[in-house]
């Protein structure tokens, strides 16, 4: 028996606290979700920072008169679709197929980056309509929620090709399939904040 | 072309900081120049600015901090001077654009670039050491980390003489902080110097929570880890839990200042009663990241020199983690008397007495360990005992603001700021002095000199007296804070008498580095050979001092809590898990220049920003990615240890299995 | 006898159930979209209670970001996930009290703010 089971009066399993320093696999794992945490904390202050300024419209436009629930059904179908795409392709790089896992992280890139485009066209269209983020603050926390989870699927798109790039280099090396987890659950996860964007923005909007 | 940035924002005609400024480069100057005479520049490149072992990166913190605390506290003197002179029809020497400015930098360096700094270190420090691995999870972003907070630094010392630093406050309340009421840059260099700084320790508290959680040696379960390593755990939990409030609030106030946004700002629907709210969503649980690693030093401070285990060791840790949740929701204790109704302010009232609590259990916890314990009188007791007494009255004080009428009277007033330095100072000071003097023969391998200890002790302890309890009393009679100048010439006595409190402090501060080069001068009579000065209880005082780059050269098998201990007295087994087996070639990450480059290019981008300078903030921003990818394209990061290499180092330290 | 998960348990997104990997992807989808699809709707039909329609809202999206958990992240109540549930529970808890905690205290604060007519009316 090792000395850690036989301080614990165990002969059978050590409980998983006991066996030592985890893998660097588990390790990289656990520290991305512990950032990815953080980030949504940080989603958190710009969600209550709307909720507390969504009726403070300084007699411009409000969320009502602006919002186009069709096209925000379509982004959201797109990001969700490309999350379920994303989780193909995490399989295909735990089974090292290369080929399966370039068909699927180039479908999660352009559904993606599709949502990216429509949520630009969105934007701009606002801004032109003299509905910028500089005209009241309404629109300032609206322009910073969107816009900051818009930035970061630009990132991860960008993140992505990184990826693929890194692929080609190294192959299915462990650091390369320790960071296409971590990008899965990024994506996963800006999935599930974009959840809270289009109920509480779009749906809730008044 | 370059954008705000002129000649004309160079204070010329300020002889104070003139002065300042040549001081410090002359001193800045001569340590460069001595560097590259003594041709130590190969030296410091290699082990200590391109390490990435935990163990130089919590002493460089260290390092930082002690220097960061004769900036912040030259500060202090200013103040405590003009408030000395400055009474009745005395206009004092500091015009109050300039004390403006003073006080809030002094906030802002000593909670973000003292406190902050020399906690982070002496984690950083010990924790991989007494949970008894090699190092923590991500080493090459703890070297980043660091760096990033030495920008900030460097960002706030820059603000001294290239242009001006905020005048707002150590937190920047909005509507003085939006552009309207704040043009100047002195804001900005504020914001982006804590973005950045603030970046690194968001990354530094996942990377020792993941250590803490994930990475312990064979055996250490929960509960057998020591009591330092559950607050630094607390503390790091919050670190992750509150920062990004922080960024996320700061970047807001940002968008308002730079891109015309209005999240805070008087008109077009802003609300500066927001940004009230959420700062202190992450300033209160800021003050617990402050106190918790503190508190953890103390317990192994008084169960070493106590001779006995900790007491209490499973309602040290319940309270531990009571304090982490509870630190989250007793936030409005803050802003009393800013238009909540009596009922929130008695909710957060009501939280607020409660958090003492557990804070009550532990110094209980601490007081039973003394007792009964045949107790050594050595340097880091005497903080602890200060401490004790200290952060008591500061805490009592504390739960007396909790109550909001009394809040009403107090808030604001110099009771408040009393207060706040009783518990900072009686806690988060002593508490980092202690872990200093007790864990500095483990990184140096020789002990400080104890009677220059004291001395620094006595300086810091009377010297606090002094320099705060007039101010409860002053707090009272009506005075405020970030007061340039009074026209009640009773206050002055009082005021005198705390001018007399900070010139001991100065003194103890000065002896502290007294005591340093005496201790190095006298190194060869102040070894430690045996790696365990204090005879300890925890897995550190096992390893030689200062230990190898890879710490263990077999993880410990640790069978209960106080493992060392308990081989030493022969009531436990020893530590090696596998005494026969011969020495393995071990692996250890690189050292590598990705944390200074990183940092580098952040200064580049942090200084543009706030002078807006748009090629260069492009240029830094590409530069720090650059960097990025550079670095995800290292595969080679692992340097080997032979096996040779490891027993010859063992042989020479005469280490068998413990 | 060792047991099987690796020390310290495993990393979120780690699917620990061999065989049913690519199903859960599938499943997750099809909850999602359904939820998705059902708040879309309930949102612009005059079939729903407009009082009740923002609890309606929060209760789907709450069910879609568990089915996101669950089926995309794969975080359960395993032993060897119970490090990463705890650490999610921390966060959830966090979010709702800066949420939740913000938007009373504003409301609150709000509530006992002197109106612009008072505010006008004291200037004269």
């Amino acid at each position: 028996m090792s000395a850690t089971s036989e301080s614990l009066g165990l002969e059978g399993a050590i409980p998983l606290s006991y066996q030592g320093p985890a893998p660097t696999r588990v390790v990289a794992g656990f520290g991305f979700w512990l950032f990815l945490l953080s980030d949504i904390i940080l989603f958190s202050v710009l969600f209550a920072a709307y909720a507390v300024l969504s009726s403070a419209s300084a007699g411009g436009p409000t969320g009502a008169e602006l919002f186009d629930k069709r096209h925000v059904f379509l982004e959201t179908l797109c990001l969700l679709t490309s999350s379920v795409t994303c989780g193909f392709g995490s399989l295909a790089v735990a089974r090292t197929d290369g080929r399966a896992m370039f068909v699927w992280m180039v479908a999660t890139l352009v559904l993606g980056a599709t949502f990216l485009g429509m949520e630009v066209t969105e934007f701009s269209g606002m801004v032109a309509a003299g509905a910028g983020p500089s005209h009241s603050a309404f629109l300032s926390a609206f322009f910073a929620l969107v816009g900051t989870h818009g930035l970061h699927v630009g990132l991860g798109l960008v993140w992505l090709v990184i990826m693929l790039l890194q692929v080609k280099t190294f192959g299915f090396h462990p650091m390369v399939a320790r960071r296409f987890f971590c990008f899965g659950l990024f994506w996963h996860a800006l999935d599930i904040v974009w959840i809270g964007v289009f109920s509480i923005v779009y749906l809730g909007a008044h | 072309m370059f954008g705000r940035l002129s000649w004309a924002v160079i204070p010329f005609d300020q002889p104070i900081i003139m002065i300042t400024v040549a001081v410090i480069g002359t001193v800045l100057g001569s340590v460069l120049g001595l560097v590259t005479i003594k041709g130590w520049w190969p030296y410091l490149w290699r082990e200590w600015i391109t390490s990435v072992d935990h163990k130089r990166i919590g002493v460089m913190y260290m390092m930082l901090a002690l220097v960061m605390l004769v900036r912040g506290f030259a500060d202090a003197m200013m103040m405590r001077t003009q408030l000395a002179l400055a009474a009745g029809h005395a206009a004092g020497y500091l015009p109050p654009e300039h004390y403006d400015q003073v006080f809030s930098a002094h906030g802002t360096i000593m909670i973000f670039f003292v406190a902050m700094t020399f906690v982070v270190g002496l984690m950083n420090f010990a924790v991989p050491l007494q949970l008894g691995v090699r190092d923590v999870a991500f080493p090459v972003l703890n070297s980043v980390s660091f760096w990033l907070t030495a920008t900030g630094v460097l960002l706030v010392n820059l603000s001294l003489f290239v242009g001006e630093f905020a005048r707002t406050g150590w937190l920047a309340y909005p509507p003085l902080s939006e552009l309207a009421y704040s043009p100047g840059v002195g804001v900005d260099y504020y914001l982006w110097a804590l973005q950045i700084s603030g970046l690194g320790t968001l990354l530094s508290g996942i990377n020792l929570t993941t250590t803490i959680l994930k990475i312990r040696a064979p055996g250490m379960g929960y509960a057998r880890m020591p009591v330092f390593c559950w607050t630094a755990l607390a503390s790091n939990l919050l670190i992750v839990a509150a920062f990004p409030v922080l960024t996320a609030t700061f970047a807001m106030l940002l968008l308002d200042r730079y891109a015309d946004f209005h999240f805070f700002t008087n008109d077009h629907g802003g609300n500066p009663m927001m940004y009230v709210s959420l700062i202190w969503i992450w300033g209160h649980p800021e003050v617990y990241i402050l106190i918790l690693p503190a508190f953890g030093v103390f317990s192994e401070v008084v169960a070493t020199f106590s001779g006995k285990p900790l007491f209490g060791y499973r309602s040290m840790v319940m309270a531990t983690m009571a304090i982490c949740v509870l630190s989250f929701v007793v936030w409005l204790h803050h802003f009393f008397t800013m238009g909540a109704g009596a009922d929130v302010n008695a909710f957060f009232g009501v939280m607020t007495m409660i958090i003492a609590v557990p804070t009550g259990v532990k110094i209980f916890n601490w007081l039973f360990t003394l007792y009964g314990g045949r107790i050594r009188f050595t340097v880091p007791v005497y903080w602890t005992l200060g401490f004790i007494v200290t952060f008591v009255i500061g805490g009592m004080t504390g739960v007396l603001m909790a109550i909001p009428p009394a809040d009403f009277v107090l808030h604001n007033s110099l009771f408040l700021i009393a207060h706040f330095h009783n518990v900072a100072i009686g806690g988060v000071v002593f508490g980092v002095m202690a872990g200093y003097n007790y864990w500095f023969p483990k990184a140096f391998g020789f002990k400080l000199h104890e009677g220059l200890g004291k001395a620094v002790f006595w300086c810091w302890f009377i010297g606090f007296y002094l320099a705060f309890m007039p101010l409860y009393a002053l707090g009272l009679m009506g005075a405020t804070r970030r007061m340039q100048h009074y026209s009640n010439l009773h206050w002055q006595p009082l005021m005198l008498v705390a001018f007399a409190g900070a010139v001991l402090i100065l003194f103890g501060i000065g002896l502290t580095g007294v005591q340093l080069a005496v201790s190095i001068r006298t190194r060869a009579r102040n070894r430690d050979l045996t790696g365990d000065p204090w005879n300890g209880r925890t897995l550190e005082w096992s390893t030689p001092s200062p230990p190898p780059v890879w710490n263990f050269t077999q993880l410990p098998d640790v069978t209960r809590a106080d493992a060392y201990w308990a081989a030493k007295q022969g009531t436990g087994p020893s530590l090696a898990g596998r005494p026969d087996s011969p020495v393995e070639a071990l692996e250890v990450p690189r050292n590598t220049p990705v944390g200074i480059f990183v940092a580098f290019f952040a200064t580049i981008l942090g200084f543009a920003l706030i002078w807006r300078i748009e090629w260069l903030a492009v240029a830094g921003l590409i530069g720090a990615v650059a960097v990025g990818l550079w670095q995800a394209w290292q595969k080679n990061r692992e340097l080997i240890i032979s096996a040779e290499q490891i027993s010859e180092f063992d042989r020479l330290n005469m280490r068998g299995p413990a | 006898m060792q047991s099987s998960a690796p020390a310290q348990g495993h990393a979120p997104g780690v699917a620990t159930r061999t065989g049913h990997l690519g199903r859960s992807y599938l499943i997750g989808l099809g909850f999602a979209l359904v939820l998705t699809v059902a708040s879309f709707w309930a949102s612009s039909t005059p079939l729903v209670y407009p009082r009740a329609l923002p609890i309606l809202i929060a209760v789907l999206a709450v069910a879609q970001m568990g089915v996101h958990v669950s089926f995309f992240l794969h975080i359960s109540s395993a032993p060897d996930q119970t490090n990463n549930l705890l650490a999610l529970a921390f966060g959830v808890f966090i979010t709702a009290l800066v949420v939740f905690g913000s938007l009373l205290i504003m409301s609150n604060l709000n509530h006992n703010m002197v109106s612009m007519d008072q505010l006008m009316q004291m200037q004269r």
